[in-house]
């Protein structure tokens, strides 16, 4: 049998940060006693009537020139209707078949459509598992109910379950940079959906898919994904069908759980909302969207790539505007030094100093752009070895301050009053004919114990890899 | 005290701002007889004392008795419905505000067909309206509690909606005046909906000058109302004496309807009376309207079946059963909370949207609609109005149709188109004819229909027509 492949395409919904709700005044929050941002309309009693967010919309038309996505001329609100308490008008007002936002990119993945719609109030279940199962009572709060979502839908165009969170993670990002969502999974600002299917590799027809709901972080994303992915082969593979439901993916216990089959799925009965006017967004509503974007994550990762950083460099560097902003500030004061050299102190030598000390990012740190700056140039020039740049770089976490000042202060300068290297050297070598015999043999590592016999002649001042060489120089290597 | 009662609207806010007339005493006279209402017109009374002060405005003092189906803060509020019972809800409706701060002041709610569904009152979860005319007899729906008030000495002016013709037909069957705007010219907020893209508030008077009062007040863009866009140039009290220059276009289908030789009679001897003040009648096509009813009978109920469909128990109103059982709370509560006809649209409207009936229902009333919508563009090429009876018949009697839903249905023949084309339309009382099994001579309306927002311009022409027909007969009432 043919290797089964993944067929993935999400459905993320993204709660927009507007100051109030999609149709009506009452102000967003989070976290606050339950039923107090509610009002006649959020709260569908009799006679109200919704009256479309603006920002929502602007905010709406961002995310679509961010991705890339054609904008409709003219889009309406359809009502899909269901009985639940969560839906206090029994319906929800949503887009149907002409949303805002067509198709679109998001890196490698095709975007379907993105559009506009209000969230359901949320559901609390009295009881020990907090679930609907087996609890005494069902709670209602209406401050989430109403606020204001764009859903994103992607082609089908993910073919494996770390890609679906790797990509998803772009789009947190991407979403996030624009400043229109919170983007917070746990909070469920940001919620995505999986639906999954798989197809003998090289075929082009769908298989069945099913739908994952509501995974509240990537990982859990990814590894629902899997386990779905892994139930959908096993299955074909011992000769059964995948069938079409809705499904539950418990991160404890890695099981899924049905939710719901295809016979039970809900007739909406869509019907386009008489209580709206269609949304026309002028031309230049579109222009100040697309006006308005940051440079996205995606871009900046290309950009750095053709500046010749290497692609996951770039993605780490690039994922976080204030890091990217950190690292492009370091890159412009340094001289003579490219911008690769100075990602890799960012991502690397940096990044572990920060830990080491506790944490927090670059751009909280105490180094500033500049001391980094000073410092990878002295180190480049060689005025300072790559061991002492790490030795100042500590002091610079830890106390902040000049580069300059710290290698005075500490004498970590490679200058001529460290006497002639090359006769160091030879003295080490001298001293430890065994290691050197070693080393002609071809035992690289033994080169470690005359390399250290230098470092502790010059105090840790040479530069490695001037010493290395040496070495090599002088036995004749 | 009889004295102050027989003056209009404009009459008595005219005396009240010239301070020849007390507010107080007005309000408190129309309060006592509102109070006498013996045609179970209201369904609720103001009790509590109204403000007299800041009742400044070209309706200052005026009370007004409005449909149960516009939202009252604090006050009940049911829609003629059993499920809203003792629901007093958080805010005002737009279009009783608007009426409140002109110097308008609310009388009472009064009663209707449960949501607004029916031609007849009788839908009312609190008993039927009787028509002031003749006991015996509907006062036409659904807004048959305003216009029953109105032509029965209750108020001297109300308010209603019409969504398919319940202004217009109650108001004929009741020989008074009424109005439907516009779709946009009033705000819907507030309102409590039926069918939402047709519901349409309007005034209930007793001549066209008020009803142009009432409707300058009310009219206007509302930032709660999407759909709202106001009139442009506002309203102004109408003053044409004459028809010289206007035609006025008579469907030629209208051959074909089914209607009561008395209402044909008053409806030709007023194309008569517009000819002798010099207008122009002229025959004009409106294809689509034979198929408005079936088209309306699938939109309205759609929107209904959506609009209805919070009405479960969680939040306010009547909740019923289901002890811990989420399913059987909402069946209870809605099938002890609403009546028959209410549940029939429910149903129609549901399965009209249903998947794979959409298109051959809904969709396909969508398109007779907007024919609909373009015959009236395409006479009003040729005309300035469009006239036709407001009801195929005079008031019926109690019961007569009940059990015939279809029968009922074709109440709604002559207003229906109007209202799925989304333009203004009037009736104006014309006449008096004997109902077809005899008896006591009741009204006849005359309907007049202009293009959109141009109700300055129906309004003006109503006016004199109305000088003219000069209709002055008073419903005999419990002392005749
Ligand atoms: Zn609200």
């Amino acid at each position: 049998m043919a290797e089964l492949e993944a067929v993935i395409g999400l459905e993320i919904h993204v709660q927009l940060a507007t100051k109030t709700k999609m149709f009506c005044g009452c102000e967003l929050s989070f976290g606050d006693e339950p039923n107090v941002h509610t009002c006649p309309v959020c709260l569908a009693h009799p006679g109200v009537l919704p009256v479309v967010n603006e920002q929502a919309i602007l905010y709406a038309l961002q995310i679509a020139a961010a991705l890339g996505c054609e904008v409709a001329p003219r889009s309406i609100f359809h009502r899909k209707n269901y009985f639940y308490p969560d839906s206090p008008k029994a319906y929800q007002i949503s887009q149907y078949d002409t949303p805002i936002a067509g198709a679109g990119r998001l890196g490698d993945v095709r975007i379907h459509r993105a559009h506009l719609e209000e969230d359901a109030a949320k559901m609390i279940h009295a009881g020990e598992s907090g679930r609907i199962h087996g609890s005494s009572a069902s709670l209602v709060d209406f401050n989430r109910g109403g606020t204001p979502l764009v859903e994103i839908v992607t082609e089908p165009d993910l073919r494996g379950a770390a890609e679906a969170a790797e990509w998803a993670r772009l789009l947190r990002e991407t979403v996030r940079q624009l400043g229109v969502s919170d983007v917070n999974m746990e909070e469920g600002s940001l919620r995505v959906d999986a639906n999954v299917s798989v197809r003998p590799a090289g075929t082009e027809t769908l298989g069945t898919k099913t739908e994952l709901k509501n995974m509240n972080s990537f990982r859990f994303l990814q590894r629902g994904v899997e386990a779905e992915l892994e139930r959908q082969r096993r299955l074909i593979e011992s000769g059964g069908e995948v069938e079409q439901e809705t499904l539950h993916f418990d991160p404890q216990s890695g099981s899924l759980t049905s939710l719901r089959s295809k016979e039970e799925a809900h007739d909406y009965r869509y019907f386009p909302e008489p209580d709206l006017v269609a949304i026309a967004p002028t031309e230049e509503m579109a222009r100040t969207a697309r006006e308005s974007l940051p440079e996205l994550p995606a871009a900046r990762i290309e950009r750095y790539v053709g500046e010749g950083l290497a692609r996951d460099v770039a993605a780490v560097l690039a994922a976080d505007p204030e890091t990217a902003a950190y690292f492009e500030q370091v890159s412009t004061d340094v001289s003579g030094v490219e911008p690769k050299v100075v990602a890799n102190w960012v991502t690397g030598e940096l990044a572990a100093a920060l830990r080491a000390a506790g944490g927090g990012t670059a751009a909280e740190s105490k180094v500033t752009p500049a001391a980094l700056a000073e410092l990878i140039t002295l180190v480049a020039r060689k005025t300072i070895s790559h061991g002492s740049g790490k030795t100042v770089l500590a002091a610079l976490v830890e106390e902040g301050g000049d580069a300059q000042v710290i290698v005075e202060r500490e004498g970590l300068a490679m200058g001529d009053d460290d006497g002639d290297l090359e006769s160091i050297v030879a003295a080490a070598i001298a001293a430890d004919p065994a290691a050197a015999e070693q080393i002609k043999a071809g035992n690289g590592k033994a080169i470690g114990s005359i390399v250290g016999a230098v470092m502790r002649e010059t105090s840790g001042r040479a530069d490695g890899g001037d010493v290395n060489r040496l070495i090599r120089a002088q036995l004749g290597l | 005290m009889a004295g102050i009662l027989e003056l209009t609207v404009a009459e008595a806010a005219a005396q009240i701002a010239a301070t020849e007339l007390s507010a107080e005493e007005y309000f408190d006279a129309w309060r006592e007889a509102a109070a006498g209402d013996d045609l179970n017109a209201y369904l609720f009374h103001v009790e509590h004392p109204v403000d007299h002060q800041a009742m400044d405005g070209p309706l200052g003092g005026i009370p007004v008795a409005v449909k149960d189906i516009f939202c009252t803060e604090g006050t009940p509020t049911t829609a003629g419905s059993r499920i809203l019972e003792g629901y007093r809800p958080p805010y005002t409706a737009t279009a009783v505000r608007r009426l409140d701060a002109a110097g308008a002041r609310v009388l009472g709610k009064t009663n209707m067909d449960e949501f607004a569904m029916g031609s007849s009152n009788e839908n009312s979860a609190y008993g039927p309206v009787l028509n002031p005319w003749d006991r015996g007899r509907v006062p036409g729906g659904s807004s048959g509690g305003s216009a029953a008030a109105v032509a029965g000495g209750l108020a001297p002016c109300a308010i209603g909606t019409d969504t398919g013709g319940s202004i217009r037909q109650p108001a004929s069957l009741c020989g008074i005046v009424g109005l439907k705007p516009t779709y946009g010219a009033i705000s819907r907020y507030g309102m409590i909906a039926f069918a939402s893209s047709l519901d349409q508030c309007g005034p209930f008077t007793r001549d066209v000058t008020d009803a142009a009062l009432l409707l300058a007040a009310m009219e206007g863009r509302d930032p709660c109302d999407s759909t709202s866009v106001g009139i442009e140039g506002g309203i102004l009290a109408p003053s044409r004496e004459d028809l010289g220059g206007l035609r006025f276009g008579v469907p030629s289908d209208l051959a074909g309807a089914g209607f009561d030789a008395g209402v044909r009679e008053v409806f030709e001897a007023t194309l008569k009376w517009i000819e002798d003040l010099g207008g122009e009648l002229a025959e004009v096509a409106l294809p689509s309207a034979e198929h408005g009813i079936s088209a309306y009978y699938v939109i309205a109920p759609a929107e209904a079946s959506s609009n209805l469909a919070r009405y479960d128990g969680v939040r306010y109103g009547v909740r019923a059963g289901g002890d811990g059982d989420l399913l059987q709370m909402y069946e209870t509560t809605r099938s002890q909370g609403f009546g028959t006809e209410v549940k029939r649209r429910i149903m129609l409207g549901t399965y009209a949207l249903s998947s794979g009936y959409y298109d051959a229902y809904y969709g396909q009333a969508q398109k007779v609609r907007t024919r609909i919508a373009e015959d009236f563009k395409a006479a009003f090429e040729k005309v300035d109005f469009v006239v036709t009876p407001t009801s195929p018949s005079v008031a019926f009697e109690l019961g007569e149709k009940t059990a015939d839903p279809l029968s009922m249905y074709l109440n709604d023949f002559f207003t229906v188109p109007m209202s799925l084309a989304g333009i203004p339309a009037i009736s104006i009382p014309a006449g008096l004819a004997e109902p077809e099994g005899g008896g006591r001579q009741l009204p006849v309306g005359f309907q007049i229909a202009a293009p959109a927002f141009a109700e300055q311009k129906l309004l003006e022409a109503s006016y004199a027509l109305e000088q003219a027909i000069g209709f002055d007969a008073k419903p005999v009432g419990s002392d005749g």
